[in-house]
């Protein structure tokens, strides 16, 4: 940080008012999504909705106290987004709970565990803001992440602990509840990533060798690049896991280019990607199925899936069948990585547009605390998380959407799944924290106006 | 840091931006094609529960849409199924339309552009929407000729029968048989309609099959009526030229002749052309064939139709077909309809069409009218000419020379007491171990043609020597003729 910060003379306001304003917005979001699944399934207005309504707005209203008290400056616009899409979630799967209920009296429910879960991510969410009052603590739990991440990446391949649900091994068996260890390790990396490139960051954007016009790195730099390419790929090899492969790898690449300000690493570390992914689709049929039933999802056996999700889409059209409307669980697992695709169908081209633009500010506001704040580390940490969550929107969304090919990955705030909510409200405390650090008036470091000379003390 | 920063923020909005467009494309730009794919079952579920619109015939439904009470809440009702299968088709849960079920399916559904307004109001009135009712051209005396006529030959017997309107190319009656009942197909249980569907894939007869426009086969002699077109239109013929009639023609660069149907001559050693189409001559047509040569001979049939797929109000047509590049004994052969020459009943129809209307083949239909569900009309087919066959004189001998057929020629079972009969008969032999096909063209009355007809018995279960396009088919194209024209 040798250039010196334009903003230094500017003072960010707090805005929580803004932010309870706009808290209000999104339960009302959140609530009206509730009543209309109740009136488009039942052709009436939930009994429960003040109950419900109600739970949600105590839990908005506590975060927002929290924020108010223990990170005043923080970035107002961030939690009343993640409220509106943890709001929208809740109340798509609660509709496709019903429907499920309609056909099967003993079908399996997830709405309630969901509303649980959120009140989870929401503990986890104060709890971070209480205990973490200045994120550069963290830098001094770089190693202890890191190993960290690596133990919760491992844990799912042990035999008694881990499970493989659909093909792909990323769960472990906790009591009755599975979890995805992954979600966390997420975060975990994310600070290994930052503490570790603070401290090297300049041993790798030191020397290196020019070629059409790109600086290289040297090659005894190339070590933890190289790791990580491995661990990616152990991800992908032993947990069949396409997704959190692609995101752990890009995650570490964008990390790396942001810290040594070298565009020859993303240059390097595309090339070693596009390598693992080739061999990747050589050796594994899961990943050539994928990708068959992408280039060709009309004459594939694997893509089942991707096209009732693209139906169901087309079904909804411009502005949608209308919540409890459509038919959502014509879609495999319209509840968890599909539900995009429900949303689609009964919110339309125009809800599918809202929610993805949702989760672009949040990237938006990640990315502007990342330019703001004022230490290293910091940066690093908003930047990765902005980054990892933009890149795991990416590859949902755009799987669900038949973009890119499908890989298994949780929607953000929507999808069912306890690990996912509850590592993604921590990432928006964590972005909360630093925002609040970033965007609070440096203290006054001049003194007090040095006008009256020293008295000089007589002694006698 | 700043910078790069900065520039992953560009990545990102590129990638947020890369969604956005993509589903803008999947749920605006590539909604309709998702939407009318046969096995999306939401669209059908949806279709199910609507009342779909009737298909008429003169006025009166021969597919429509009654209340039912199971899981769905209309019927799909088929009130004459075996005489009109091959045209409305069917409407199956399991394997999509048929037919008219599909070709108007838009308009039958409901989901036409042109029945926007109507949806509107529907969803602001809060009534379900309805489909349009279809109108097809045929003639329901025309249509019951043609099918009691093929039935009367027994109930097994394979044949088709196809009246054109010449004058606009509407199709009058088009039966194929044997038929199939599309009540099992459209069904709500699903056992009944797979049992149902694989009965009717797993009979060898091929109920299914359409056989006025989806088979091809030898069109025998009445292909000579293209013959004799091409002959005229080379101004080097006239109905009166003499042409060589003996038994035999000796082909070109192989040992064996072409003889005629019964061995012997045509009337003497030299006939007139008219004379060589009465007596149907394979000796004179075989040698205009080895004359005119196969490009006269192609480009004639391509001008009535032949390569070419012009019904757009039935799926699966099948082009007619003239060999690519026959020698000179194949062309000889290929000009009595043999060889490798190969016609749906249709195309015969539009031949003898072509003929009728001065030379014009109109363009065949099958939909006349389509209307709103409040029966306000949104479209009426409006004739157009397909292409021109022969010239206006050209059409003027050839069907003198038709007349002639009927008048004192093989065509006689075709005559109708007080009205001039132009027509043509074809006995075209297949493989040795099967009958051979018996066809008969026709179009009355010859001076004020408002009818042609092409009858095809592929198979009647008869002995072989009673097969014969004037004993078998020409009746039935009478019985069509008088139907139209007896009203």
């Amino acid at each position: 940080m040798s250039s010196v910060n334009p903003l230094r003379g500017f003072t960010h306001r707090r805005r929580r008012g803004a932010e309870l304003f706009l808290l209000i917005l999104s339960l009302l979001v959140g609530v009206g999504a509730y009543i209309a699944v109740g009136v488009g399934v039942e052709g009436a207005v939930p009994a429960d909705f003040i109950g419900y309504g109600g739970w949600l707005a105590v839990l908005c209203v506590l975060c927002h106290v929290v924020v108010r008290v223990v990170a005043p400056y923080a970035d107002p616009v961030l939690l009343p987004v993640v409220a509106a899409l943890n709001g929208l979630g809740l109340a798509m799967i609660h509709r496709i709970d019903l429907a499920e209920l309609a056909e099967n009296p003993d079908a399996n429910t997830f709405a309630r565990d969901q509303l649980i879960w959120m009140t989870l991510g929401v503990i986890t969410f104060i709890g971070v803001l209480l205990v973490l009052r200045d994120h550069r603590r963290l830098q001094a739990f770089t190693y202890t992440s890191g190993l960290a991440a690596l133990v919760l990446l491992v844990m799912p391949l042990l035999p008694v602990l881990g499970t493989e649900i659909n093909g792909a091994r990323i769960w472990i068996n906790v009591g009755p509840f599975s979890f995805q260890p992954g979600e966390v390790a997420k975060v975990c990396l994310v600070v290994f990533f930052a503490g570790y490139l603070v401290l090297h960051r300049d041993a790798l954007a030191l020397a290196g060798r020019r070629f059409a016009g790109i600086d290289f790195p040297r090659g005894r730099d190339l070590g933890p690049i190289l790791v990580m390419w491995l661990v990616s790929l152990g991800v992908l090899v032993f947990q069949q896991d396409l997704g959190s492969s692609l995101l752990f790898f890009g995650l570490f690449l964008v990390m790396l280019y942001v810290a040594t300000e070298r565009p020859g690493w993303l240059v390097v570390g595309s090339t070693l990607f596009a390598a693992g992914a080739y061999v990747g689709y050589l050796l594994f049929p899961h990943v050539q199925a994928r990708f068959d039933a992408w280039l060709h999802p009309f004459s594939s056996d694997s893509s089942y899936q991707i096209v009732q999700g693209m139906y169901g889409q087309a079904w909804g059209g411009l502005v949608g069948r209308g919540l409890g409307q459509g038919d959502p669980t014509l879609i495999p697992f319209s509840y968890s990585d599909f539900i995009v695709a429900a949303m689609g169908e009964e919110l339309g081209l125009t809800g599918v547009m809202a929610i993805i633009v949702l989760y672009g500010l949040i990237v938006e506001r990640g990315l502007r605390t990342a330019l703001v704040c004022r230490d290293a580390f910091g940066k690093l940490v908003a930047t990765g998380l902005a980054v990892v969550f933009a890149l795991q929107v990416f590859v949902v969304v755009g799987g669900v959407t038949k973009l890119i090919p499908l890989t298994g990955l949780t929607t953000p705030f929507m999808s069912y799944g306890g690990s996912s909510l509850i590592a993604n409200w921590a990432i928006i405390a964590l972005l909360l924290r630093i925002s609040d650090q970033a965007r609070r008036p440096l203290p006054d470091l001049s003194g007090p106006a040095d006008d009256d000379a020293t008295q000089v003390v007589m002694v006698r | 840091m700043n910078k790069p920063i900065r520039t992953m923020s560009i990545v990102c909005m590129a990638l947020f931006v890369a969604l956005l467009v993509n589903s803008t494309y999947l749920q605006y730009l590539q909604a309709d094609e998702l939407n009318s794919r046969n096995d999306n079952k939401r669209v059908r579920d949806a279709e199910f529960s609507r009342e779909r619109g009737a298909i008429l015939v003169a006025g009166n439904s021969v597919a429509q849409s009654k209340p039912s009470n199971d899981q769905f809440e209309f019927q799909r009702v088929y009130s004459q199924p075996e005489k009109y299968a091959h045209l409305t088709g069917y409407y199956s849960y399991t394997y999509g339309r048929n037919a008219v079920e599909l070709t108007q399916n838009d308009i039958l559904s409901g989901s036409d552009p042109r029945l926007f307004v109507n949806r509107v109001v529907d969803l602001f009135g809060n009534s379900q929407p309805k489909g349009g009712d279809v109108s097809l051209t045929i003639d329901p005396k025309a249509q019951n000729a043609a099918y009691d006529g093929l039935q009367a030959l027994g109930k097994d017997v394979k044949g088709s029968v196809v009246a054109l309107d010449p004058s606009t190319g509407a199709i009058q009656a088009m039966v194929s048989n044997p038929s199939y009942d599309p009540s099992g197909l459209s069904s709500h249980n699903l056992s009944t309609i797979s049992s149902s569907w694989e009965k009717l894939t797993g009979d060898p007869d091929r109920p299914m099959l359409n056989r006025g426009i989806q088979e091809v086969l030898p069109p025998g002699s009445t292909f000579k009526l293209v013959t004799a077109a091409a002959a005229l239109s080379s101004g080097q013929y006239d109905p009166d030229s003499l042409v060589p009639g003996g038994a035999r023609l000796d082909l070109p660069q192989t040992d064996t002749d072409l003889p005629n149907e019964s061995g012997t001559d045509c009337g003497g050693d030299k006939v007139t052309l008219t004379q060589a189409l009465m007596v149907s001559c394979n000796v004179s047509f075989g040698y205009l064939g080895l004359t005119l040569g196969d490009d006269a001979l192609r480009e004639q049939a391509e001008a009535f139709g032949f390569g070419d797929e012009y019904l757009d109000d039935l799926n699966g047509q099948v082009a007619s077909r003239f060999p690519e590049d026959p020698d000179a004994p194949q062309s000889a052969l290929s000009a009595i309809g043999q060889f490798d020459v190969a016609a749906t009943p249709l195309q015969m129809a539009m031949v003898s069409a072509g003929i009728a209307n001065g030379g014009t083949v109109m363009k065949p239909y099958l939909v006349d009218e389509v209307r709103s569900p409040d029966l306000d009309v949104l479209d009426k087919a409006e004739p157009e000419p397909y292409r021109n066959a022969v010239s206006s004189s050209v059409a003027r001998d050839l069907t003198q020379m038709m007349v002639e057929v009927v008048d004192q020629g093989t065509g006689s079972t075709a005559q109708i007491p007080g009205m001039k009969v132009a027509g043509k008969t074809g006995t075209a032999q297949s493989e040795a171990d099967r009958p051979p096909y018996a066809w008969f063209v026709s179009f009355a009355p010859a001076d004020d043609p408002e009818v042609a007809v092409a009858v095809l018995i592929e198979d009647a279960g008869v002995a072989r020597d009673a097969i014969s396009g004037s004993g078998l088919a020409a009746p039935i194209a009478k019985r069509v003729m008088e139907a139209v024209i007896n009203q």
